[in-house]
């Protein structure tokens, strides 16, 4: 197969003051017909930097500092702007991570479409209109002409992704470079999408630059592989040579850190109860008056029970209500009917100040390292303000802002620093010391790992497992990633549209999922199906 | 506060800014040493044009007063009118805005209605009612001032609010106990404070146009040497001594201008959107 795009060398360099230099160094790929490439790394490996490369989209301060990417025969870095602007969208197209903000949020799908064919062709209006909803149509949008009159807003994630394919392919470019494409989608949508760009990447021979930080995607979709670390290529090649045989340390690290599948073997559990999730239901009201008034079913009839020392897992997509159920535990939401006890006491219908003394015991660890901590606050005031909150002497909670420090694998001395000055994994061990400080029995953890690399997240989970042990905690753990889940949880309810639709210990929910919708999400998993050749 | 302070330093028009506000500073500090006596005294022969005295470098009014002790000792009257009226607005603005943005529904509804009950009366016709009921002495003029100048703050507060009430990091506060006080003061308020800040120094330099504005119409304190005044005093003879009104006039431009200065430097240092570009 021949070479269609070539990156020779390519040198990016960061502005003064960034924690490195170079953002790219010395990196060669090569991209060939009619293939899929993946470029796999860890967050900073400049695998998106490669993208912007190509495209020569790169953020301001950012500049190439040497090397060449040669595109049909001519160097792009070095071609004049309106030319490279000729080839972007027409001869090289891209496809971003979050199709929300990718669209104008004030146009219709249709017309934006169209607009590549404005920009780059003469065609008529009418011939603009078949083709568009032609393309539509190929990217499997159920009733494309509505859907091409529809605003962003009006459809789903995974009908926009589908929206933004089509543009990028309409002028059937000879590259596409997908940035994370599925990773703001939901399994069973990502596992669409994915098939969706492999069909028609066939389909059209269209050579594919697929970026992500998935292993499983890699495994679903690659033709060949190239691994980054730190602005480096570490290691190119076949996706089965890479997967199964990887040469690369780095690569062998980051292959052992994606979990399996598989629930290990069931722990025993006690059988008394931390806590029990009694019929809870919630209903969403939005503001307004008569028709416009809606009201959404966010959780509808949950029963549940967390055996004391063990882990509960509340798996689902989006919208299933499963960070709902999380605010109604530690009270940041009120349930509308139900109970939910924890030690004879029902947390549902206390008074606001009852509450506050009753969800000391029962603690929440947020999903952002970034936002879930207040900017302007030291990260051991962050810790203290809790126990101070419920009347420790001030002096006594910083000491135990620090001893937790410890605890939680953070340098002690660390808590006269900013959140700022942290990594995103030492941020989430930060949120997890503010939650253990009240001495909480449950810990409600909503997505803890979510937005941390895949060596972090193995990390945060060992770190879980440990405190869960030594502190005697139950754990409520909520996350849509079920190989997280596997990894951690005893039990797990699997929840759709505010219901739980099975619940079971983890090996049996795993192994032998009894509900379709469990069935369905597990099927959707990315992960190597056949050997690809 | 050096990092800070470079980041300010990188914009040349802040730094002119800062560097004619001192230069207002100082001579409101230093008015009382250069010009000892009382400002409104007669000082010489009325209407004599600057620079033909050197002890009347900027001439006199009409009436003979030294212009030079009345811009200097003026300078403390515009500043502390201005710092004090915007201290009330920005602080009234913010606890309503604060409170709306916070508690959202109900006390929203009322606390915004009533701000824009304040807004759709124009604030010059509301400060001449409040100067006209109440009086005119320095005290009534800034309060009047204050009180007119507090619904922009209280907006841009409660828009803050609004998207930092939901952020992750005060459910955090909600969930280890934090009282509602707490998170208004300690949590959001820091958090929120920087665009507000900014929009003091728009605040601060209108309560300075608006004093001269009431002085103009006479309605200011008549007891005070305030730039206002002087330029209402030189109304009187404007075509034949132009310069009795041009002289406080720059001064008030000049003062505006560097509040205003500031108030975009500041911006562009806190902003971390623009940093880097």
């Amino acid at each position: 197969m021949s070479t269609t795009l070539a990156i020779e060398n390519l040198s990016v360099a960061l502005p003064q003051g960034a924690d490195r230099a170079l953002a790219l160094e010395g990196v060669s790929l090569t991209l060939r017909q009619e293939e899929i490439l993946c470029v796999v790394g860890e967050s900073g490996s400049g695998k998106s930097m490669t993208a912007n490369a190509i495209m020569r989209l790169l953020p301001i301060g950012v500049g190439v500092a040497g090397g060449a990417i040669r595109f049909e025969g001519r160097d792009l870095l070095a071609l004049p702007e309106a030319e490279m602007r000729h080839l972007r969208g027409s001869r090289i197209a891209m496809v971003f991570q979050e199709p929300m903000t990718a669209l104008n949020p004030l146009r219709s799908i249709g017309d934006q479409i169209g607009e590549t064919f404005r920009t780059h062709t003469s065609l008529g209006r009418a011939e603009i209109e078949r083709r568009v909803l032609g393309h539509l149509e190929e990217v499997r949008l159920p009733d494309p002409r509505s859907a091409a009159r529809a605003y962003p807003h009006e459809l789903s994630g995974g009908q926009r992704q589908r929206a933004m394919i089509a543009m990028a392919l309409a002028l059937e470019p000879t590259v596409l470079i997908a940035d994370e494409p599925t990773t703001a989608l939901d399994v069973t949508t990502q596992a669409q999408i994915l098939h969706l760009i492999r069909d028609l990447q066939r389909k059209k021979g269209t050579a594919v630059l697929f970026i992500t930080h998935d292993f499983g995607v890699v495994g679903e979709i690659a033709d060949r592989v190239a691994v980054m670390q730190n602005g480096r290529l570490v290691e190119e090649g076949r996706a089965a040579d890479v997967l199964d045989r990887p040469s690369h340390a780095y690569t062998r690290m980051l292959l052992a850190a994606v979990p399996p599948l598989a629930a290990p073997p069931a722990r025993p559990v006690s059988a008394e109860t931390a806590l029990n999730i009694d019929g809870v239901s919630k209903t969403y009201q939005t503001r307004g008056s008569g028709l416009r008034k809606r009201s959404t079913l966010a959780l509808d009839n949950v029963t549940l029970s967390l055996p004391k020392g063990s882990t509960l897992g509340i798996v689902g997509e989006s919208g299933s209500g499963k960070s709902t159920l999380a605010k109604c535990l530690v009270r940041l939401l009120t349930p509308d009917t139900g109970a939910i006890r924890m030690n004879d006491v029902d947390l549902a219908h206390l008074s606001r100040r009852e509450a506050k003394q009753a969800t000391a015991r029962i603690q929440m660890v947020f999903q952002d390292p970034y936002g879930s901590l207040n900017p302007r606050r030291r990260a051991g005031e962050l810790v203290a303000q809790g126990p101070i909150a419920h009347g420790i002497a001030p002096e006594d909670a910083r000491a135990r802002a620090k001893s937790l420090f410890a605890l939680v694998g953070l340098d002690p001395t660390a808590t006269e620093r900013f959140p700022h000055e942290f990594s995103g994994g030492q941020r989430q061990r930060i949120g997890l010391a503010r939650a253990l400080a009240l001495e909480p029995q449950i810990l409600v953890a909503d997505e803890p790992v979510s937005s941390l690399d895949v060596s972090v997240q193995a990390q945060v989970l060992e770190l879980l497992k440990q405190l869960r042990a030594r502190l005697g905690l139950s754990m409520v753990f909520i996350t849509h990633d079920l190989r997280v889940a596997a990894q951690i949880c005893d039990r797990v309810a699997v929840m759709k549209d505010g219901r739980v639709v099975e619940e079971g210990l983890a090996a049996d929910v795993f192994s032998a999922p009894r509900h379709a919708y469990t069935q369905a999400l597990i099927e959707a998993i990315p992960r190597r199906r056949q050997p690809l050749f | 506060m050096t990092g800070f302070f470079r980041l300010y330093a990188r914009s040349p028009s802040a730094l002119v800014g800062l560097v004619l506000l001192l230069l207002v500073i100082a001579m409101a500090l230093t008015a009382g040493l250069f010009f000892p006596k009382n400002p409104l005294a007669l000082a010489g022969p009325p209407l004599l044009w600057p620079f033909q005295d050197a002890h009347l470098w900027l001439g006199t009014d009409n009436s003979g007063r030294d212009i030079a002790a009345q811009i200097f000792h003026g300078a403390r009257i515009s500043l502390l009118i201005g710092l004090a009226a915007m201290a009330l607005a920005i602080t009234i603005g913010i606890i309503l805005g604060a409170l709306a943005g916070f508690y959202g529904g109900i006390a929203d509804d009322i606390l915004m209605r009533i701000t824009e009950a304040f807004q759709t009366l124009p604030n010059f016709l509301l400060l001449l009612m409040l100067v006209a009921v109440f009086g005119s002495t320095l005290t009534t003029v800034t309060i009047a001032i204050g009180l007119v100048s507090w619904q922009a703050p209280a907006r841009l507060t409660r828009a803050e609010f609004l998207s930092l009430r939901t952020r992750e990091f005060i459910q955090a506060g909600r969930t280890i106990g934090l009282g509602d006080a707490t998170l208004i003061f300690r949590e959001i308020l820091p958090n929120a404070l920087p665009p507000v800040i900014v929009y003091a120094s728009v605040v601060m330099a209108v309560a300075i146009l608006l004093e001269s504005a009431l002085a103009f119409l006479n309605l200011s304190d008549p007891n005070v040497a305030s730039w206002g005044n002087l330029i209402g005093l030189g109304r009187a003879v404007l075509r034949t001594a132009w310069y009795v009104s041009a002289i406080p006039g720059i001064a008030i431009l000049i003062t505006v201008l560097a509040v205003s200065l500031v108030g975009q430097g500041l911006n562009d240092a806190l902003n971390p959107r623009l940093r880097g570009r």
